[in-house]
């Protein structure tokens, strides 16, 4: 049902925990699905300097979240927010076709976490008018 | 690493003296049973002790037997087969009266029906998730025709009170109901007579299924709950009952299920009830201990654990159900399957689709708590060492994944 690199980010999921201070923060969930994901970002020169995740769900919601982590790291903001669904499932070698809607939000999740942190940015401007 | 299954409510592996039982009948006695040459006689005589012994395992008649591909298949013979029968007598689209609980081998057969404009009534369950009898009483209308309940719950093994509910009918049926407006209980006896079902493939190990016991007109067995193999069942229909065939294409089956019979798988669905009667107390017995064994000491290690379903007699003595909140069922069935310990969520029937729970969530437990359970059963084989081995690793997993969710989740 699973990829083997599905199952291995989901023994061993990359960049798993929180950031204390992050520059910005994202969070999707699906009840439905019982998913909830939180992305947690640090950004230095336009560019992702670190990111974690933590998540509750099934195996494909981790190994998800796992994976953007990877994809996401190091990547500018525009290249970071154009990663897709898709993108984290090639990556994967796949998910199962229930899995693609519902456990799959990492990206979601991610897009988030960028907007928080241009909208805190914007805030910031304004505080120094 | 030795595997540890225990998910024995989504199939058991198939016992060797069955195995040995339904041999011969592939290539030795492949007859027809239809021939009526040495071949098929062979064949033919095996069907028939297997029918007998099936008979004798329910205390009914052998004619009343009727063999099939599994409880699927009989589920939607009985809705099917009783409702239309009933539509066919009486030109009107009866009533039926099932459980949210159910198997999907019932709920979708009932939809259709319902689709087709068949009154359907789905009884609610309690938090242990047992219909109660006040629900059937008030349920039952003067044009109820059938009640179709599972005997014990695959996913929290809680059993279902069938024999008061063959009791109630019986009642029912002997006093006849009241005449509505409508009239429709000034048919003849007989036309509104009401028809009990019961799925028993969970039960079959385990419970007495004896009909005179359960008062039920119409059961379900399935072989791969019992040691048997995939792909054979069988129907009790007691003698009398209207019910119409659901296929056709011969005359098997006293002409209610067409098909050439599965000779092996037969022979094989008989030899697991004799096998499951000589040993049920045994089994019982021995599993009733682990199974308490096990809820008691997840309850301890691990905080915040929650047993899905009823506790003591009223649950099958090989099933536990726990969810544990702040981890994912998924997520930590995965995590013991790479410790080599076969769980499930649920049943495996609905891990295609993402919903939680139907039973669950009917037994009023919330979605986000139905999502974090896991379900484990049991066999006869199971030891105490795989109960000891579980317990070891459980709380590590369900730990570990409480760890990784977000705090406010």
């Amino acid at each position: 049902m699973y990829s083997k690199k599905v199952l291995e980010h989901f023994q061993s999921p990359r960049n798993q925990g929180r950031i204390e201070n992050p520059d910005g923060v994202g969070q999707v969930g699906n009840p439905v699905c019982g998913d909830i994901m939180k992305v947690y970002i640090k950004v230095k020169n336009n560019k992702i300097s670190d990111i974690k995740f933590e998540t509750l769900g099934c195996g494909a919601a981790i190994a998800t979240s796992s994976m953007i982590t990877e994809l996401a790291k190091g990547k500018t903001l525009e290249e970071a927010i154009k990663i897709s669904r898709q993108d984290i499932a090639d990556e994967l070698g796949g998910l199962p076709s229930n899995k693609m809607h519902c456990s799959n939000l990492a990206a979601d999740a991610l897009k988030k976490a960028i907007e928080d942190y241009l909208t805190k940015g914007k805030d910031k401007k304004y505080e120094r008018n | 690493m030795p595997k540890i299954y225990l998910d024995n409510s989504a199939t058991t592996p198939v016992d060797p003296e069955v195995l040995r039982a339904m041999l011969p009948y592939f290539s030795q006695k492949f007859g027809n049973p239809s021939s009526i040459y040495s071949f098929g006689q062979e064949a033919a005589e095996a069907i028939l002790q297997a029918r007998e012994k099936i008979a004798n395992f329910l205390g009914c008649q052998k004619e009343e037997i009727i063999f099939t591909s599994g409880a699927t298949e009989t589920n939607n013979l009985v809705l099917k087969g009783v409702m239309q029968a009933f539509y066919q007598r009486t030109g009107k689209k009866g009533h039926l009266i099932t459980s949210q609980i159910e198997h999907k081998a019932i709920l979708e057969p009932a939809q259709i029906l319902e689709k087709e404009g068949y009154g359907v009534t789905y009884l609610p369950v309690n938090r242990e998730g047992i219909v109660e009898m006040r629900e059937v009483q008030k349920a039952i209308r003067d044009d109820t025709v059938l009640v179709s309940l599972m005997y014990a719950n695959s996913e929290t093994g809680a059993i279902q009170p069938i024999a008061e509910v063959g009791r109630m009918v019986r009642k029912i049926n002997q006093k006849g109901r009241k005449v509505n407006p409508e009239g429709i209980a000034s048919r003849p006896y007989g036309v509104n007579k009401i028809f009990v079902h019961t799925d028993a493939a969970q039960a079959v190990q385990y419970l007495n299924c004896k009909i005179n016991f359960l008062g039920v007109d119409l059961l379900t067995l399935a072989g791969h709950k019992i040691y048997a193999p995939k792909g054979v069942g069988a129907l009790y229909v007691k003698k009398g009952t209207p019910i119409i065939a659901i296929q056709q294409g011969g005359a098997q089956e006293y002409g209610l299920r067409a098909g050439t019979e599965n000779v092996p798988y037969i022979v094989a669905l008989a030899k697991a009830c004799e096998v499951a009667e000589k040993n049920r107390a045994k089994v019982s017995q021995k599993l009733v201990e682990l199974r308490d064994r096990l809820i008691s000491d997840i309850e301890k290690k691990i905080p915040e654990s929650k047993l899905n379903g009823p506790r003591g007699e009223r649950r099958l003595p090989n099933n536990v159900n726990f969810s544990f909140r702040g981890a994912e069922g998924e997520s930590i069935v995965l995590g013991l399957d790479l410790a080599g310990i076969a769980v499930s969520t649920g049943s495996a029937c609905t891990s295609h689709d993402l919903k939680p729970s139907h039973v669950l969530t009917a037994m009023g437990i919330p979605p986000e708590i139905a999502h974090s359970s896991i379900r484990i059963t049991m066999s006869k084989y199971t030891t105490v060492a795989d109960i000891d081995k579980l317990i070891q690793v459980l709380p590590k997993i369900v730990e570990r994944f409480r760890k990784m969710a977000p705090k406010e989740a």
